[in-house]
């Protein structure tokens, strides 16, 4: 299919919006999350939400995805309420209350869906579709539920921002200026579960985590600014969503969750490589250049150590007496020589030039002041 | 309020973590318009004691005033440096943005700092003399500047009382005379300043009152009244860190080496 065909199709125009718009909200909300360090916090909320999604349907008999969603928001958000008093009033760290939390939601959410599944009623097929999402199920409606709840988070977002920025940062200097940092906290995690919940019928319950930590974990690596890393994340969000969507739902058989989460592992690995100042591809040509400079400094001053042993005459030495003094002279001779620096006497004899002495003088005198 | 309301009233404080007391039944006064020093050895709860004044622990039992009444309708009045340690210096913004922080408090919820506020966090880093790095992310900072941003964040703030949880740690020496400088323009301009301090040798020269804990108060008042060997040697046990003192009468005022002219007016 042509790239303008696709977004004239009605499906995939669907599933595309609906895919940038959780993308946009997850990646920009799970900043927050990701500078917090609580990474895991949205792998706890997603899987948590299951049971709530099972019940939800055990319920009310309703597959709605409102119906299904606000099941899965209130279980998501019980389960990191229980996180908070879990670490509040145990000795349990915060990884693993995150931890158990998971565990136990996630396993009760999958007992509930294998008994519905067993149900004699043709109706609940399909809810199992949560585990990995499925784009191609999204309607208009649905895109449309996304996008108001989505926009409604980022609204909040925009709201207290200052607020998060506080509670991410430091915590204890809020409360000292009386901010209740808990109810910043309860609001902050309030607008990650509703992040997280609008993502579950696209990406599922196992993946939506990948949608909370990669897009800022990637963001971080191009800005120093929260600003500009919440607002980029939200894009890679968004772009790694609409091409997972696209992709899985144009080619038979592939799970949505997995596609989207392949496509912000590319995008991950892209930054983490190639970003600039961060990148670790510029961090080895650095580490590179600057090792290659200080060996050219040092076969620099031995020359110029020698031509002080013999003053008066312009003195030639063998690349094997600088090989002696300085491993792998040889290479850096051909460098002082691209410079000025050094010259070749004649067949492997090498001096230093007037140019390379002033070089070495105004560099110790530099070390000196 | 009248300048005779102390700026802080500690009665009877009680702090535990868990079975173990961290302070235990402190009683102190901070007479307004003084620069004090708390000290005492690692675990004496110094940290705690400012942040039970700052309503950041719960305290088992007792009771903390700022000028004259409870924290909670006061913290217009107190301005807080935590230890630097306590936050993620990697973490994505610039030094202006962390010293506006400091307005956050006056602004309330919701309402976003604008040019005001930036304007006042320009000054306090030029107060501090780091008003070239505003733009600079935090993490590009040294251990001396970091502290130079907290203290710009507290000054922002606009308080009477100032409460500093080691503002000394990690830095130079020429940034640690620059701080004390502030710290002393501070109380010259009628704030209270208490800071938790580790630097024994100093205390004569920088403060004029200091506190001496161990779990219990020691001592508290005037550095010449209360900071002698026997002080110090209930404070810490045995392990009296080393001092010069003069002659060999063990309540005689202690004082640091080469300050012995300045500290003698004071007090």
């Amino acid at each position: 299919m042509a790239l303008p065909d696709l977004f004239s199709d009605y499906t995939l125009r669907t599933v595309a919006l609906g895919a940038a718009a959780l993308g946009t909200t997850s990646g920009a909300l799970g900043s927050f999350a990701v500078l917090r360090k609580q990474s895991l916090l949205g792998d706890a909320i997603s899987h948590a939400a299951l049971p709530g999604i099972a019940l939800a349907f055990l319920l009310t008999g309703s597959k709605a995805p409102l119906v299904l969603l606000l099941g899965a928001a209130a279980a998501g958000w019980l389960g990191t309420l229980l996180v908070m008093r879990i670490v509040g009033s145990t000795r349990v760290r915060e990884d693993s209350a995150l931890g158990i939390v998971l565990a136990v939601f996630f396993g009760f959410g999958l007992v509930l869906l294998t008994w519905i599944q067993k149900l004699p009623d043709a109706a609940q097929a399909g809810l199992d579709r949560y585990l990995f999402g499925q784009a191609a199920t999204l309607l208009h409606r649905d895109v449309v539920q996304i996008a108001v709840l989505g926009a409604a988070a980022l609204a909040a977002t925009a709201l207290l921002w200052k607020e998060f920025k506080l509670l991410a940062f430091d915590p204890e200097f809020g409360a000292s200026m009386g901010f209740s940092m808990r109810r910043v906290d309860v609001l902050l995690t309030s607008v990650l579960v509703l992040a997280i919940v609008i993502g579950l019928q696209t990406v599922g319950v196992v993946l939506m985590s990948a949608m909370v930590v990669a897009p800022a974990a990637a963001a971080r690596q191009w800005t120093d600014r929260m600003g500009r890393m919440v607002v980029l994340a939200g894009f890679f969000g968004a772009l790694a969503g609409v091409a997972g969507a696209v992709l899985s739902s144009t080619t038979e058989r592939l799970p949505t969750g997995p596609t989207i989460v392949l496509c912000l592992t590319a995008l991950v690995i892209f930054s983490l490589l190639l970003a600039p100042e961060r990148g670790i591809v510029w961090g080895w040509f650095r580490d590179r250049r600057n090792r290659r400079r200080l060996h050219t400094q040092a076969v620099l001053a031995d020359l110029y150590a020698l031509a002080r042993q013999h003053p008066g005459q312009v003195h030639g030495h063998s690349v094997a007496t600088l090989e002696t003094l300085h491993p792998g002279a040889r290479h850096e001779l051909a460098e002082l020589e691209s410079r000025g620096w050094a010259r070749r006497m004649d067949g492997d004899d090498w001096a230093i030039t007037a140019e390379g002495e002033s070089e070495e003088e105004r560099r110790r005198g530099g070390e000196e002041a | 309020m009248s300048e005779r309301t102390p700026a802080i009233e500690v009665n009877d404080l009680t702090v535990a973590y868990r079975d173990r007391p961290v302070l235990w039944d402190v009683d102190l006064e901070v007479p307004s318009g003084v620069l004090m020093a708390i000290v005492g050895p690692n675990g004496a709860g110094k940290s705690t004691l400012i942040k039970s004044v700052l309503g950041l622990v719960r305290p088992a039992a007792g009771q903390v005033l700022v000028h004259g009444r409870p924290y909670a309708e006061q913290r217009r009045l107190v301005a807080y440096v935590p230890q630097r340690g306590s936050v993620d210096w990697d973490f994505p913004t610039s030094v202006l943005d962390v010293v506006t922080m400091g307005r956050y408090g006056a602004l309330g919820w919701f309402r976003r700092p604008g040019k005001r506020e930036r304007e006042m966090s320009m000054a306090a880093l030029e107060q501090v003399g780091m008003q070239d790095f505003a733009e600079r992310q935090i993490s590009q900072l040294s251990g001396g500047q970091q502290q130079r941003v907290f203290l710009a964040r507290a000054l922002v703030q606009d308080a009477r009382l100032y409460l500093m949880d080691e503002p000394f740690q990690g830095v130079d020496a020429r940034t640690e005379r620059a701080i004390v400088s502030v710290l002393q323009g501070l109380r010259e301009a009628g704030k209270t300043v208490v800071v938790v301090h580790h630097d024994l040798e100093t205390v004569p020269e920088y403060f004029d009152w200091v506190l001496l804990l161990n779990v219990r108060r020691i001592a508290a008042g005037p550095v010449a009244e209360v900071f002698n060997e026997e002080n110090l040697r209930l404070a810490y046990g045995g392990r009296v860190p080393l001092l010069q003192r003069r002659g060999s009468d063990p309540q005689a005022p202690l004082r640091a080496p080469g300050a012995l002219a300045e500290s003698g007016t004071r007090g």
